[in-house]
């Protein structure tokens, strides 16, 4: 954690601001509250609506991530924490009837513009889901076919990127002599892994992880873990988990969603120790319900 | 929704209240056993320290147990952490007392050097404040934490006035005096000491309840 007390920046004094319904400036979330890092912001969500068809799923949500930071969304299942990160890369495009407003912006760039190219967008920010899904390829291929896939050719550059990535994932020490066999064969938490490499393989810059450990078991999950702190020292990371201890210990940045509603963001230690909003106290000490 | 850790946790308070009746116990005990140079009275209160020592071992277990099998969050990590805390200042509290009853006895068979008046009011701030600290706690209540730690002062003073009696009056007129004079400036000192555990439990209090450190930021009291 850095020793800079980002939440200085965050007025505390007096009731809590109304939540902003309506524009807000660039670096405040939709409490009204300037947002805990002080970098800019490598994404943000600006009052983003969203509706799977009629049904709204989202109110107005506003929050920015940092560069070469991780977030964790949390909440009770259905609060909407899915369906926001799915946003973040256009997954959302795939459910029919659904609808988004708002903004959501990449460096700055509106990713919802039709300028913006939906596979070049998947690019910069992968994502790895809550159950493994490798291709029923050799451990080898399952890195190599979204690299050719994506126009990289020649076996040479091909190979370095597969052995990269699966270094990066933690993950080549122990395959390493076992390239060709059926990625199904490996364990659950080293199919993660190997998803993870296969989302590294493509250089991107954001990586969402929706529950990557929910179906892992604790050694795995540690490495999972361990594996998310390393790699936010090159990428942004936001991870949507039910598990409030991983929660704690991976993330720098936490926001609690209910319902649709962001309730609260801010820093992960003081979201823990002393939440501001009611809800997000009754929810992290299970109160809630 | 009812949880078991909230029983849990009630039963926490509980054994900090007692141990909270207990040390006021001991601190009036002490100071009794002084005024009146009682010394059964004082032995009492050496005794039944045992206790109070071996509730804060009890409690101390507790608030492990319940970190470790539940992992607790927000207000019900800083309400276990804040228990941990103050059953320490309480089980130093009870050993101060002790001290005070053993300044009795050393005493005792020596004819009183003077009425005693300013000890036995600041046995009685030592045990109000240690009082109103354990019921801030209970009830959560920062304004009384407030008070406590703004009542330091009060017996500062009273310490100050007992040293500067029996310094200017007795032991530098007649030298004499020391060996009775000494140990009740000790009592004070001792008394004085628990005051400051007071207020240092009232300032775990308020993080515990605001989640704000007022220890050393006395600014952030007002």
């Amino acid at each position: 954690m850095p020793n800079v007390d980002y939440d200085v920046r965050i007025k505390t004094e007096g009731p809590r601001p109304p939540l902003v319904r309506g524009p807000v400036a660039l670096n405040m979330n939709s409490l009204g509250e300037a947002d805990v890092f002080g970098a800019e912001p490598k994404i943000s969500a600006r009052c983003v609506n969203f509706y799977y068809g009629s049904k709204r799923a989202l109110n107005n949500i506003s929050i920015d991530f940092s560069p070469r930071r991780v977030t964790s969304i949390i909440g009770p299942s259905g609060c909407g924490k899915s369906t926001f990160i799915r946003l973040l890369n256009r997954m959302h495009e795939l459910v029919p009837g659904s609808r988004l407003e708002g903004e959501i912006l990449l460096d700055g760039m509106d990713i919802l513009s039709p300028a913006c190219d939906a596979a070049e967008l998947r690019k910069r920010v992968g994502m790895v889901f809550q159950k493994p899904n490798p291709f029923p390829k050799s451990i080898f291929e399952n890195i190599a076919y979204g690299l050719e896939v994506n126009g990289f050719t020649g076996r040479n550059l091909i190979e370095e990127k597969v052995v990269d990535s699966l270094k990066k994932a933690a993950l080549w020490g122990e395959i390493k002599d076992r390239l060709k066999d059926s990625a199904l064969g490996l364990s659950g938490g080293q199919q993660q892994r190997l998803c993870i490499a296969r989302c590294l393989a493509v250089s991107p810059e954001v990586i969402l992880f929706d529950e990557p450990c929910a179906s892992l078991d604790p050694i795995s999950t540690a490495k999972i873990e361990e594996l998310i702190l390393e790699l936010k020292k090159d990428y942004t990371i936001v991870i949507v988990t039910h598990n409030m201890q991983q929660a704690a210990r991976v993330s720098d940045q936490t926001a609690f969603f209910l319902m649709g509603d962001l309730i609260e963001t801010g820093r992960t230690d003081r979201i823990f120790k002393a939440p501001r909003d009611k809800r997000t106290e009754d929810y992290i000490t299970g109160r809630f319900g | 929704m009812h949880r078991h850790f909230d029983e849990e946790l009630q039963q926490l308070k509980n054994d900090i209240l007692r141990m909270g009746a207990l040390a006021q116990e001991a601190i009036i005990n002490s100071v009794d056993a002084l005024r009146d140079r009682d010394k059964a009275a004082a032995q009492k209160v050496i005794d039944s320290d045992a206790e109070l020592d071996r509730l804060e071992l009890a409690i101390d277990e507790k608030c492990l147990d319940l970190i470790v099998l539940h992992q607790p969050m927000a207000g019900d990590l800083r309400f276990i952490t804040t228990a941990i805390k103050l059953n320490a200042e309480l089980e130093r509290i009870g050993d101060l007392a002790v001290d005070v009853a053993q300044r009795a006895l050393s005493i005792s068979d020596k004819p009183l050097l003077k009425p005693l008046v300013d000890i036995p009011k600041l046995g009685e701030t030592a045990k109000l404040m240690t009082g109103a600290a354990i019921e801030a706690f209970i009830k959560s209540d920062t304004e009384l934490a407030k008070k406590v730690v703004l009542s330091d002062s009060e017996a500062d003073n009273l310490k100050r006035g007992v040293e500067k009696e029996l310094i200017n009056d007795y032991m530098m007129k007649d030298g004499s005096t020391a060996d009775r004079a000494v140990p009740l400036l000790l009592a004070a000192r001792h008394l004085e000491r628990i005051c400051d555990h007071a207020v240092t439990m009232a300032e775990d209090i308020i993080y515990m309840v605001d989640a704000k450190v007022v220890r050393h930021h006395p600014e952030e009291l007002k």
